[in-house]
């Protein structure tokens, strides 16, 4: 079966629906391959996966320029999987603006990762299975935008899911590294446990998974009412775990246990941007619930305020970062809560390439250092020029500053929130300081005073594939510099695209509905920010470039919030010490073990033990002497009797 | 006569290493090779023989005792749901001869009770008489008490007797309702119970379909009547793990669908309710106490407990999606948590220890081991292209209809093996080498690592292409399903 379908503007794109799954099949095939002929050839088994990330990246484009051309349509190509009874499962493939900016989003920022990690990966003894499990990862994320029905969605939604296990847990003889991945997991799955719901009401209620009529539902007002808001609320949950919004945000920090080109690809441009990704595909869907539009904004302004708060306190780039991606994931979703559909993807795109880019830089950095703790680094603005010009045009394209492609994301989500609600106007301005001077401190911290030295290699780590000295730290080659340099240009003119509102209009027309229209630039918003911005620069300037005031007497003044902070609010104790290890796992499920054990086998045991000891008794009765048992089948015929007599009265 | 041929081939292949001299009982493995993979080898035939929405096939019908109005029939056949369960009973006997294939303690007897083992649960998946359904029911537990007590390991003996004491109990009960029925509709044939309705009996028609349930329930099994399982699992050899996770406790799940539901349909509907909310429980309880576990095959225990739990859910829907549903997390349990033991077995004869605070780090000394381990366990969470999500997502988007609260109390088992299988891997798998195994060689043996390619082969082909089974439960499972609704 397959159906073609077009939305109330543009037309039907022309491409062809092979080109579609080839986009995914390509990287799943260099899986296959890797993992089954080429796994101990790492060299050309990074060849093959960069070769098919290619591919699809050249394809992803020719989807983009097909429905750029068709004016922002959609076409819907969609095939019987299974059936069993009433229920009918398809598999499918959907083109449209959304799908087409996401596929070039994550096969770019893939291939440059790809190209990066050459250099990164150079010597691990793992090169090989780093490059399967990458192939896999961009297998389920292109799944994932490309899937036509929530059903196919999930099912790439829980292979990212995997592959970020896989890939968080690469270095898996380290335990922090085998912990991170468990728990990246686990967390992301109690969101999932919303999305599922959400598929099973969707399906019990209205038989269908297929995204274009659940938007029909949405639209109708045939899905309404408690089974909306509800829905809206599961798919909600599944983005808070997968883009790690609060209180589900405490995966992402320890995620950074993987190599950081996974970082980057993984856990800053894509992956995470997923919950995003599903509530702009559902958008009809939430902004026909005041409820749900209302969860979505204020936990993103809670994800907001969390993030940048804990990005302050970090002394690892790395977390840094970590938590920057938590508190501009946190953006995107308070976008959402206030209409700025087109907005909040268009925040994703932009985030995309500084954030790439950031953490490329950060693992360069690592590259010459062996350490992502700064304070260990400084100075490293000269040696490593590069690196340092790139990472600051990064840095001040997430702080906001124009011209860069940040300044227009975020411009925009200020002026949706200040439009639509004040409140969280008030905390995404705030929050937009805290990002400037978090986001200095860190540079000033790398990049400039004076270099600390690194950290010393050491050689008795049999899996350590540092080859420079630390003690002289050096530029990165040519395969991580290019990446760097190309995702630099992204990070300065990705946001030009929106200029005149082109890029909302693109994919504005991939969803239907009516409220989600952007509203005018507005010059006071723009200025206003860009002051905020500024000043949360100078004030990073003031405290860890010129210390004019000190940062210690600051966490002296300020000492009960620097503790909070720098024990993430405790939300960490809070959940594995108190709740998984205490609560549950000593608590109840001891007491049900203990039931299981004494109570239930107790029981079975006993019956045993009470046929042991009856027969014990009983066998006094076997004496072999037949008068005895004369007497005993004598008196049972008595008693048969006398039942029968009682049954049957004559 | 092709399915009387594929039930007795391996029982005959027994009898021949059985017949074999002293001094070439090296041959009874490759005999039993033989005899189990010719029995796939058919048994493949007729999978794909099979008219699919054609009802019983491949029938073997002879009189065998006629004693006045009764009559016992030898009556063989297969229908659509049976078919597929025919084919992981064979593919798993050949799976549980090739781990066995280091066995060196009497390897006659043992390759003889396997063979016979497989005979049983053939016979109990295509009898269609109920009373020789009946003898293949208690025919099992032979060879299964010979080959836990005698190749099993800690308190076997306990384990094996604890085995047999709760099938026989179970069997009583089961027996008394066979009769009931029996003596009800005057006769034994299942496919003419099947048919017709049954409405005035020598007990009441709740006791009976209780007293099936009952029989069943312990094979499935159900919380509270589980402990027999993981006494039985930890003492068992590999193989026997294999058979009894992989295919003994489907032969539950397939009489309550077969038997309970389809000759008692309006019972049915009165209880399905508690079939649902008992499955729930056996999901979380199960669970809860898969935590605690220390022992890595205790723990596959405990957790197959949680995922039969899921099996029962799905019948108790009594939908046709739920109840395909249900008979499709048969296979994909057989198949999954057959891999976990073989798995597991492979590791214990490297490391010799099931602790699992004893293991660490063997994704470095024995990269297929670990990576047979982990692709299981993400099976056993139910990670989407494998077949152990098929059939969860299917049995949820059955159930929920009919009984919302126990599908939303069970998908919370969804989180919970994530839980305990991931922290199983991090323990066992990954994390520092410890040097005691350096010497472990991964790759000894090509049929250790045949039977777990040729079943990951499996779980990723029912995982990505389910119609192929789908197609053929549907048809048979809507007649069920089409009857309980009256």
């Amino acid at each position: 079966m397959i159906q073609l379908f077009a939305a109330a503007t543009g037309e039907v794109p022309g491409i062809s629906e092979v080109v579609l799954w080839a986009i995914i099949l390509c990287p799943l095939a260099a899986f296959a391959a890797i993992t089954l002929y080429v796994r101990h050839l790492p060299k050309i088994a990074g060849y093959l996966s960069i070769l098919a990330i290619g591919v699809s990246f050249v394809l992803s484009l020719i989807a983009l320029v097909d429905v750029l051309g068709a004016g922002g349509g959609i076409a819907i190509y969609s095939h019987d999987w299974f059936r069993a009874g009433p229920l009918e499962l398809a598999l499918g493939v959907r083109i449209d603006g959304l799908t087409a900016v996401m596929l070039v989003v994550v096969s770019s920022v893939s291939l440059l990762v790809q190209v990066y990690s050459q250099g990164y990966m150079e010597g691990d003894p793992g090169y090989g299975r780093y490059y399967a499990y990458m192939s896999l990862f961009i297998t389920a994320m292109l799944g994932l935008v490309l899937a036509d029905n929530l059903f196919m969605l999930f099912i790439f939604w829980e292979l990212v899911g995997l592959s970020s296990y896989l890939l968080i847990g690469f270095w898996f003889h380290k335990p922090s590294a085998a912990s991170a991945a468990k728990k990246a997991f686990i967390v992301t799955r109690i969101g999932d446990l919303g999305l599922l719901a959400a598929i099973l009401l969707i399906w019990t209620r209205h038989d269908t998974l297929a995204i274009h009529e659940i938007h029909d539902l949405a639209l109708t007002g045939a899905l309404a009412g408690t089974t909306l808001t509800l829905f809206g609320l599961g798919l909600f949950a599944g983005a808070v775990g997968k883009s790690a919004q609060f209180p589900l945000h405490v995966w992402l920090p320890d995620a950074m246990e993987g190599p950081t080109p996974v970082s980057a690809l993984i856990h800053a441009a894509t992956m995470v941007a997923a919950g995003v990704y599903l509530m702009a595909r559902f958008f009809p869907v939430i902004e026909a619930s005041p409820d749900a539009l209302n969860v979505v904004g204020w936990i993103g302004a809670a994800t907001v305020a969390v993030g940048a708060s804990l990005a302050l306190v970090q002394t690892d780039l790395k977390r840094v970062l970590a938590y920057s991606t938590i508190s501009q994931l946190g953006y995107m979703m308070l976008a959402l809560g206030v209409f700025g559909y087109a907005v909040a993807v268009f925040h994703l795109f932009t985030h995309a390439f500084f954030k790439a880019l950031l953490f490329l830089g950060s693992g360069s950095v690592n590259h010459a250092t062996n350490t992502f703790d700064m304070r260990l680094m400084g100075g490293l603005r000269t040696v490593m020029p590069i690196t340092f010009w790139t990472f600051l045009i990064g840095t001040l394209s997430l702080s906001g500053i124009f011209p860069l492609a940040g300044f227009w994301s975020k411009d925009e989500i200020l002026l949706e929130a200040w439009v639509n609600n004040k409140g969280l106007y008030a905390v995404a301005a705030i929050a937009s300081f805290v990002t400037a001077l978090y986001m200095f401190r860190a540079i000033f911290l790398t990049f400039f005073g004076t270099y600390k030295g690194g950290e010393a290699v050491d050689h008795e780590d049999e899996d350590s594939h540092f080859h420079g000295d630390p003690a002289h730290p050096h530029e990165s080659s040519w395969v991580m510099t290019v990446p760097l340099l190309i995702l630099t240009a992204g990070a300065i003119a990705a946001g030009w695209w929106a200029w005149g509102k082109e890029f909302h209009h693109f994919v504005e027309a991939a969803v239907p509905g009516g409220l989600h229209k952007a509203p005018d630039f507005s010059y006071w918003i723009a200025i206003t920010s860009s002051l905020i911005a500024v000043a949360g620069i100078g004030t990073a300037w003031a405290i860890y470039h010129r210390g004019l005031v000190s940062s210690a007497e600051i966490r002296k003044i300020a000492f009960p919030l620097v503790a909070l902070l720098e024990n993430k609010f405790f939300l960490d104790d809070l959940y594995e010490r108190a709740f998984a290890v205490q609560a549950f796992q000593r608590g109840w499920n001891r007491l049900v073990e203990v039931f299981d054990t004494t109570a239930v086998d107790g029981a079975v045991n006993g019956v045993g033990w009470v046929g042991t000891q009856s027969s014990r008794v009983l066998r006094h009765a076997q004496t072999g002497q037949v008068q005895l048992y004369g007497v005993g089948i004598a008196a049972g015929v008595f008693i048969v009797a006398i039942i029968v007599f009682i049954a049957n009265p004559l | 006569m092709l399915l009387t041929l594929l039930v007795f081939l391996p029982a005959f292949a027994g009898l021949l290493i059985l017949l074999l001299p002293a001094d070439r009982a090296g041959y009874s493995r490759w005999l039993a090779l033989l005899g189990s993979l010719v029995a796939l080898a058919i048994s493949i035939g007729m999978f794909f023989d099979f008219q699919t929405g054609g009802g019983f096939q491949f029938v073997d019908r002879a009189s065998w005792i006629d004693v006045g109005s009764f009559e016992i029939q030898y009556f063989l056949a297969v229908d659509g749901l049976s078919m597929p369960l025919v084919v992981l009973t064979t593919f798993l006997t050949a799976a549980a001869v090739l781990v066995s294939f280091s066995i060196e303690h009497r390897p006659r007897a043992y390759f003889a009770c396997l063979m016979v083992l497989s005979t049983a649960v053939l016979g109990v998946f295509t009898a269609m008489d109920f009373l020789l359904f009946f003898l293949f029911w208690e025919l099992e537990l032979f060879p299964m008490y010979l080959l836990i007590s005698v190749w099993g390991s800690g308190r076997r003996e306990y384990s094996a007797m604890k085995f047999v004491l709760y099938t026989v109990a179970g069997s009583a009960f089961m027996l008394v309702a066979i009769l009931a029925l029996a003596f009800s509709a005057g006769t034994f044939d299942m496919e003419v119970l099947g048919t017709s309705t049954i409405t005035t009996a020598v007990l009441p028609l709740g006791w009976v379909f209780l007293f099936l349930f009952i029989g069943f329930a312990v094979k499935l099994p159900i919380v509270p009547l589980h402990t027999w399982l993981p006494d039985a699992h930890s003492d068992a050899p590999t193989a026997v793990s294999v058979m009894l996770a992989g295919v003994l406790l489907k032969m539950g799940g397939y009489a309550i669908i077969r038997t309970c539901v389809t000759i008692l349909p309006d019972q049915a509907n009165d209880y399905g309710i508690w079939l649902a909310a008992i499955g729930s429980i056996s999901v979380l309880y199960g669970a809860f106490v898969t935590f605690r576990q220390t022992d890595v095959k205790r723990l596959i225990a405990y957790s197959s407990v949680s995922h039969m739990g899921l099996v029962l859910l799905g019948i108790g829907a009594l939908g046709t999606t739920a109840m395909v549903g249900a008979a499709y997390q048969m296979l994909a349990h057989g198949l999954i948590t057959g891999m976990l033991f073989v798995v597991v077995g492979l590791m214990y004869e490297r490391t010799h220890t099931r602790e699992i605070g004893r293991l660490g780090g063997l994704a470095r000394q024995m990269p297929l081991i670990a990576t047979g381990l982990v692709f299981a366990g993400f099976a056993s969470v139910g990670l989407p292209s494998l077949a152990g999500f098929i059939a969860e997502i299917t049995v949820f988007l059955g159930a929920f209809q009919k009984h919302e609260w126990a599908v939303i109390m069970a998908i919370f088992g969804v989180v919970l093996s994530a839980g305990y299988i991931l922290w199983t891997l991090q323990r066992v798998v990954f994390g520092p080498v410890r040097h005691e195994w350096d010497e472990a060689d991964d790759q000894k043996h090509w049929w250790e690592h045949a039977s777990v390619i040729g079943l990951a082969a499996l779980v990723i082909l029912l995982g990505v292409y389910p119609s192929l089974i789908m197609d053929m439960l549907d048809p048979a499972i809507g007649v069920v399903s089409a009857r309980v609704a009256g």
